[in-house]
């Protein structure tokens, strides 16, 4: 039976709707974690604690690389054993409740270690929710879809990663101006974000109780066809199998790598390397999502005519091409070494203060701002501690920089961030329909959730660890670390054109 | 081209192993109890080694397969 028989038209906008607001709340939950990382490092773990900073090591790493391919599983066989619509309004209640438990934990300072103990368990159910949710939506859309458009209707799924992302930069831009920046970083206004989810998720929650199960599915059930053991029918039976490691190395493990260097590297790249003002930053990022989204419908929609093979390759091929030239300009846009500075408007501030808490050591803290012909101005701080006591060693000297780029540069990185999207875009946006189609329907949503997982979480996320590995070897510079994506991307590319099919189709 | 696909089913293969080698090899060369950034820390290589042991398997399988000609002819084509 296909699809299009079973679905009026009118439906499956709803089903669009309340698959799509769902998993965009729930990526929502997850980035925010992310994008606030920093200052939930500084509350619940103190680097001066080694318990705590294990703990921190274990919520970044532990949550993408162990949590998120788990629960691909769990929630997968879920899914195939009672039915898409219970498994993902599941992964829903987890999300939003431990994304509202994260914004209630008091900090270290007031509960002790338990505060990172419980930010760390909360981190890794998000891990655990997302890993169950993606798959879950993608499936329900797709099997509410004919089967000829099936490309256009799951790419909406498919904007919601990075919606979600956009929605995060929002309420926390939006958040940390309404309430200043000493409360938002120093204070609790961190942790409105994290309660706002609860209110998002509560809607989502209504939304998706209306809908009913994927008829596909609901037809397997009334014929007593559901698998009765999808993790042994998916990765125990060898047709199936060897699907899975098809759709693990020769598409979503570079389509991982293209996506968050796209997406997130370039956002830290811009941040850390390129010392480029935090709004400014963000904007830049916001703005070039916003430009870009589109383009998921377009490439979802265009992998219908011409074949997902071929979108998603090309996609990977720019990436490899293309990121390290991007990447480049973006660095010499902004780095004073390529501005000509008016050095008349230089200015110098010296203040000097006793240390907080000190009665004896002294900071000293320097401000250099740097204004170029362009408009830029590059601010230079840094804070010197004198020890009032001889024979003790004082602190390293701490330097922040900070670069306002002109409104020139500023949109020139629009672009060259909104090129790097696009590609995301090509590789991303027909990749769930391509994995549902490779998959017949009683273990399509264990067999996908893991190939895409261990994409995306592992390959993907380990973008910063490895970047930070290959600039250790000598002779490597800023753009060294892009080495990693690049080569995974390669490989997957490889591996995709000669052993992907450019349709693949199962009807069930 | 199912010559190509069967013969580079033997650098899959070969793979796998190579990339547990050399994380293993950068574990050992990085991690640094005095060291403050991720990469020298023992945890995030012990995870990282952990998740990525069953992935290189998993390549070595896919390169077998690809080796025995099983995607020759994929079922869907």
């Amino acid at each position: 039976m296909k699809q299009n028989e079973l679905i009026p038209q009118s439906n499956i906008w709803k089903v669009i709707s309340a698959s799509s607001v769902g998993t965009l709340i729930e990526w929502y939950d997850f980035f925010i974690f992310g994008s606030l990382s920093t200052i939930i490092a500084s509350k619940f773990f103190p680097s001066a604690n080694p318990t705590a900073a294990l703990l921190s090591t274990l919520a970044t790493f532990a949550a993408g690389f162990i949590v998120r391919p788990f629960g691909a599983l769990v929630f997968g066989r879920l899914g195939d054993l009672i039915g898409r619509k219970y498994t993902f309004l599941l992964t829903l209640v987890l999300m939003g409740g431990s994304t509202f438990l994260i914004g209630c934990v008091p900090s270290y300072a007031t509960i002790g270690a338990w505060a990172p103990f419980l930010v760390l368990i909360l981190r890794l159910l998000q891990g655990l929710a997302l890993g169950g949710e993606y798959g879950g939506a993608a499936t329900y859309v797709a099997e509410h879809a004919p089967a000829n458009r099936r490309g256009f209707y799951t790419s909406w799924i498919q904007t919601t990663a990075t919606l979600g992302l956009l929605l995060s930069l929002v309420v926390i831009l939006s958040i940390r101006r309404l309430v200043g920046v000493e409360e938002f970083t120093k204070g609790d206004g961190w942790r409105y974000p994290f309660l706002l989810s609860i209110l998002l998720v509560g809607v989502s929650i209504v939304i998706r109780l209306k809908m009913h199960e994927s008829p596909l599915f609901a037809k397997l059930k009334s014929e007593g066809k559901v698998s009765k053991n999808p993790l042994k029918e998916s990765f125990g039976n060898k047709a199936n199998f060897k699907m899975v490691l098809l759709a693990l190395f020769g598409i979503t493990m570079g389509q991982g790598v293209i996506w968050y260097t796209g997406q997130f590297y370039a956002q830290s790249f811009i941040l850390t390397k390129c010392n480029v003002e935090y709004e400014q930053a963000n904007t830049i990022i916001l703005i070039s999502l916003v430009l870009a989204t589109p383009f998921f419908i377009i490439f979802g929609s265009l992998s219908d005519k011409i074949g997902r093979k071929n979108i998603m390759l090309v996609g990977m091929l720019l990436g490899v091409l293309f990121y390290r030239p991007l990447f480049d300009k973006i660095y010499t846009t902004c780095a004073p070494a390529h501005k000509t500075e008016v050095v008349a408007e230089r200015q110098f501030s010296e203040k000097r203060a006793l240390v907080k808490g000190s009665t004896t050591d002294s900071l000293i803290t320097y401000d250099t701002t740097k204004v170029y012909s362009d408009g830029s101005h590059y601010k230079i701080t840094k804070k010197v501690t004198i020890m009032g006591v001889v024979g003790v060693t004082a602190p390293p000297a701490e330097i922040k920089k900070e670069m306002i780029i002109s409104t020139t540069d500023y949109w020139t990185l629009v672009f060259l961030v909104g090129t790097m999207l696009l590609f995301v875009t090509m590789v991303y946006g027909p990749v769930a329909a391509f994995l549902v189609e490779l998959f017949p329907t009683k273990i399509r949503y264990t067999s996908m959730s893991l190939p895409y997982h261990i994409g995306n979480g592992i390959f993907g996320g380990l973008v910063p660890f490895v970047a930070t590995l290959i600039t250790t070897v000598k002779g490597t510079d800023h753009l060294s670390g892009l080495w990693y994506p690049i080569g995974v991307a390669a490989l997957s590319l490889v591996i995709g054109v000669l052993y992907v099919s450019n349709k693949t189709t199962t009807e069930d | 081209m199912n010559s190509l696909k069967k013969m580079l089913g033997v650098v899959w293969f070969l793979l796998g192993p190579a990339i547990i080698y050399l994380l293993v090899h950068s574990a050992i060369a990085n991690i640094d109890l005095n060291g403050k950034s991720d990469i020298n820390k023992p945890i995030p290589w012990l995870i990282i080694i952990l998740v990525f042991t069953p992935i290189a398997i998993g390549l070595m399988i896919f390169g077998y397969y690809a080796l025995k000609g099983e995607y020759d002819k994929l079922p869907e084509e």
